[in-house]
């Protein structure tokens, strides 16, 4: 068919400009961090990613990446059961509350927590009385990465819920399955590629969450500062080459992530053409 | 609260309290104390605080290149979808892998190396500023950049699904009836899209209107020229002034909720047409 | 809604979860543990190598004088900003800020007692600085003092006073030369008007600011924090040259002890032997290592240069850098912080005004 090998001139311009708004919006920067992290050769490139600091701060970001991921993985599982299984009044409510934080700015993501849990918040005495810290420390850092990756595993899940209906599930019910039971063999086999796609996504743009979590985080040197910071720290501290070494294990972690998903989708479609 | 349907399936009573608890704990009580504490102004102190002119300056700079970013990236956005379905070429998954890396790269970085790019000594900024006099770091310019850069993605993955459920036959059999290219991609394919497109660019418009850690390095931050609005937040915050802060942050919060109904009342008005998805 | 039995056993369950999610990740908070003192010091964005090297002498110290090992966590950023983080919760035990009117700030939150400044020695204030302009390599534009900078051929890079300490002693310094030459209050700001028309670049902090000259190329000349200016010297060598204006500002940066956090930490003789520390020979030489103006006079006249010029290309290879060809004024002369930030720098007053079209 002619449209399905659609080629003539248009194809290659369209093609053409799409490579180069690419070519200088995402890998002209791309290209930039790492030619600037090699300035001053391998070893001061080494020496920069291996300081005990950027160690730190990676495995803090790590830490906060994976909590985030843990309970939005529960969230969106949850959330996406309830919203698509049951109907129910204020659904649409809870819905555009879930999608709220994507559209929320960063810095008012930071200043949230800080109203609520700083000193001047009535739960900060009950708080500091049990010896909790939430803001300047740990928690907070999570809890900023939490809300910025929110929605990302509900609304992969949802959609594929949707599409599946609930005939399955009720069938499983009637011939007598706990909840967990139908869960684990009738829906999670559905929602799996979804599920692990919302991951991947969601840790993705944890790691790289630098707004919010500079509004909570104290810049405590080697404990509060996640990589994100540490580079901002590393810049303003006229070490260029050290910010742009620790943003190229960004980077290189991004890829990874990036390639994850490429992989997981061939793989799901793969399944999916085996199953119909 | 009540279901309005018995439903024999069972859980609803551990996932409904999971999903309200963690939303509560995460966005809803946060977001209380936001309107609280922007309760303690009075309705024409908050009035005062939010029309202020440099804050009026700060929401135009965020919104007008926000739009224009949007723009862009709504008509990038369309083309790149339509490329990376219809087109086979060399090169094309590769494409199709980095269009995320702006969600990945933290903004902090992505805003450093623009900088760098971009101003009067960097690779591109010394090429625009000698052969044509532009100048781009530290101008709107630069911040739309900026903006374009973190939003690549919202529209492409919008738009990418649609167009790729949206049945062939329906074009040829367009084509076949003697209507051209043009008319066939204007009648036949742009309303299928149409939704997904105006959903990407409501959330890449949003998302950059609120966009903090790219911009602040780029933007040269000066007043009534290329101050943003979250920066004001954090300007307001540094001079101890919680009130003036989180008033702004209110109003910033309803512009975002403000588009998102918008784009929800262009969904229900758009999707009503008739569908040819497959 | 009905709590039956499952839903609230399902709320309490994740509720649960989520506390222990944050709680147990990270019991973050200073104080002794297993021997060793842990003591927060939150400062602004210059200081960054100023403490670096001081905790370095200040460790083995605190470990001789008391038989305690001691480390000491650092937090920099803007002066407000970090200010305001402390009075929010920050747990510093110490702060060391650019200047009185941000640890007032945290003593207002209930943190910090009264008499702050008599504290210590000399207003609180180890050590001073000053500011000057940081040019390029030859001065092209021939920038020597203040009214250069109202030339309209010049631009010029400075912090935003609203967001940045030293970008206040900027401002104020500016207003005091202009004063000098005899304007009165509405010349003076039409002066500082023009002077800021001529700003580039305004950034959130200092260090940025420093960036933006240094780094990114941008405008002619830089208003710095001497020891900043002369950490770019340092940095870029050949590349700037510190011009010193014939008059500028003494800068005072306060140091206090935070007391309410360190009673809680139980660090409140370490956070004090900290900052008395500060004014012990061995790290006033440190302090002027880092180009901040030491406070005792016999190790201050130490490092008075002997050259006359006011424009320095090199840091002097005697280290002997501190110029004195400047008539400082100070704070005072402005009636205080309280008096200088209502009048120049709140909302709606002197500093925003020059921006309105």
């Amino acid at each position: 068919m002619e449209l399905r090998k659609n080629s003539g001139p248009l194809k290659w311009v369209l093609i053409i400009l799409v490579v180069i708004f690419l070519a200088v919006f995402l890998l002209l920067p791309l290209f930039y961090i790492v030619i600037t992290a090699l300035r001053d050769g391998i070893g001061g490139y080494i020496a920069s990613i291996t300081d005990p600091y950027a160690i730190k701060a990676a495995l803090l970001t790590i830490r906060a990446t994976i909590w985030a991921v843990v309970v939005n993985t529960i969230f969106g599982i949850a959330a996406a059961w309830c919203l698509t299984k049951f109907a129910f009044k204020g659904k649409k409510v809870i819905s555009t509350f879930i999608d709220l934080p994507v559209t929320v700015s960063p810095i008012i993501a930071g200043l949230i927590y800080v109203l609520t849990f700083g000193r001047q918040s009535f739960l900060y005495p009950i708080l500091d009385g049990w010896g909790i810290q939430i803001i300047f420390a740990v928690p907070g850092i999570v809890l900023a990465t939490i809300f910025v990756t929110f929605p990302f595993i509900s609304r992969e899940l949802i959609p594929v819920l949707t599409a599946q209906g609930t005939d399955e599930e009720e069938a499983a019910a009637l011939m007598g399955a706990g909840t967990f039971t139908i869960f684990r063999k009738v829906t999670l086999p559905h929602i799996k590629w979804a599920l692990l796609y919302g991951i991947v996504l969601c840790t993705a743009r944890a790691m790289g969450e630098f707004g919010a979590v500079s509004v909570l985080s104290g810049h405590l040197r080697g404990k509060t500062n996640t990589l994100p910071l540490y580079i901002e720290l590393l810049y303003q501290g006229y070490d260029f080459t050290g910010a742009f070494a620790a943003s190229s294990i960004l980077v290189i972690l991004a890829i990874i992530v990036l390639a994850l998903r490429v992989w997981l989708e061939r793989r799901g479609n793969k399944e999916a053409e085996i199953h119909y | 609260m009540k279901k309005t349907r018995k439903s024999i399936i069972p859980g609803f009573g551990l996932s409904f309290g999971v999903t309200i608890s963690i939303l509560s704990l995460v966005v809803l009580i946060p977001l209380c104390s936001l309107v609280v504490f922007t309760a303690q102004l009075s309705f024409s102190e908050f009035w005062y605080t939010i029309t202020r002119p440099r804050i009026l300056s700060a929401y135009w700079v965020s919104i007008s290149t926000a739009l224009v970013a949007a723009l862009i990236n709504a008509v990038m956005g369309l083309i790149m979808a339509w490329v990376l379905v219809r087109y086979d070429f060399p090169g094309k998954k590769f494409i199709d892998g980095i269009i995320e890396l702006p969600f990945a790269l933290p903004t902090a970085v992505a805003g450093i190396s623009l900088t760098h790019l971009t101003t009067t000594n960097g690779w591109v900024g010394k090429f625009f500023y000698n052969v044509f006099g532009i100048r781009i770091a530290y101008t709107r310019l630069g911040i739309t950049i900026a903006l374009i850069f973190i939003g690549i993605p919202f529209v492409v993955r919008a738009v990418q699904p649609v167009l790729e459920k949206i049945d062939i036959q329906y074009e040829e059999a367009a084509l076949i009836l003697g209507a051209d290219r043009k008319t066939t991609f204007r009648k036949v394919i742009f309303p299928e899209i149409l939704p997904a497109l105006i959903s990407g660019f409501t959330l890449a418009f949003a998302r950059s209107i609120g966009e903090y850690g790219s911009v602040v390095f780029i933007a040269g931050n000066t007043p009534y020229e290329t101050e943003i609005a979250p920066l004001l937040i954090m300007s307001e915050l540094q001079e101890f002034d919680y009130a003036a802060a989180t008033s702004i942050a209110l109003v910033m919060l309803a512009i975002a909720f403000i588009i998102l109904s918008v784009n929800a009342i262009l969904q229900s008005v758009v999707s009503r047409r008739v569908s040819g998805l497959a | 809604m009905k709590f039956n039995g499952k839903r609230l056993g399902a709320l309490i369950l994740s509720t649960a979860l989520i506390l222990t999610a944050l709680t147990g990740c990270g019991a973050s908070s200073s104080g002794s543990s297993g021997g060793t003192i842990e003591l927060t010091n939150v400062s602004y964005d210059p200081t960054r190598e100023l403490y670096a090297a001081y905790n370095e002498i200040f460790e083995p110290h605190y470990e001789e004088l008391t038989g305690q090992k001691i480390e000491v966590t650092q937090s920099h950023g803007g002066s407000g900003k970090q200010a305001l983080e402390v009075s929010n919760g920050l747990e510093a035990d110490v702060v060391t800020l650019a200047l009185e009117g941000d640890v007032k700030v945290v003593a207002d939150a209930g943190l910090i007692d009264d008499g702050f400044t008599a504290e210590f020695p000399l207003d609180s204030s180890p050590y001073t600085s000053t500011i000057v302009f940081l040019v390029r390599a030859g001065n092209p534009k021939g920038i020597y003092d203040w009214d250069d900078l109202i030339r309209d051929d010049v631009g010029i890079i400075t912090p935003n006073p609203k967001t940045s300490g030293g970008a206040m002693w900027n401002y104020l310094a500016a207003w005091y030369f202009f004063e000098l030459q005899g304007q009165n209050d509405d010349e003076i700001l039409e002066s500082i008007r023009t002077l800021y028309g001529n700003v580039v670049v305004l950034d959130s902090g200092a260090r940025g600011a420093t960036t933006s000259i240094v780094e990114n190329g941008q405008g002619d000349v830089l208003l710095a924090w001497e020891n900043e200016a002369f950490l770019s010297l340092k940095e870029y060598p050949g590349d700037y040259e510190i011009v010193v204006p014939s008059v500028s500002i003494l800068c005072q940066p306060t140091v206090a002890v935070v007391d309410e956090v360190a009673k809680k930490h139980g660090t409140v003789d370490a956070a004090t032997e900290y900052l008395n520390f500060l004014y012990s020979d061995e790290a006033q030489v440190i302090e002027a290592e880092n180009f901040y103006r030491p406070s005792t006079r016999e190790i201050y006249d130490q490092y008075v240069s002997s050259g006359e010029g006011n424009t320095i290309t090199e840091i002097p290879a005697d280290g002997k850098w501190i110029n004195d060809n400047v008539v400082l004024t100070d704070i005072n002369h402005f009636g205080g912080w309280a008096q200088a930030r209502a009048i120049h720098f709140a909302d709606g007053v002197n500093f925003d005004s020059i921006y309105e079209q």
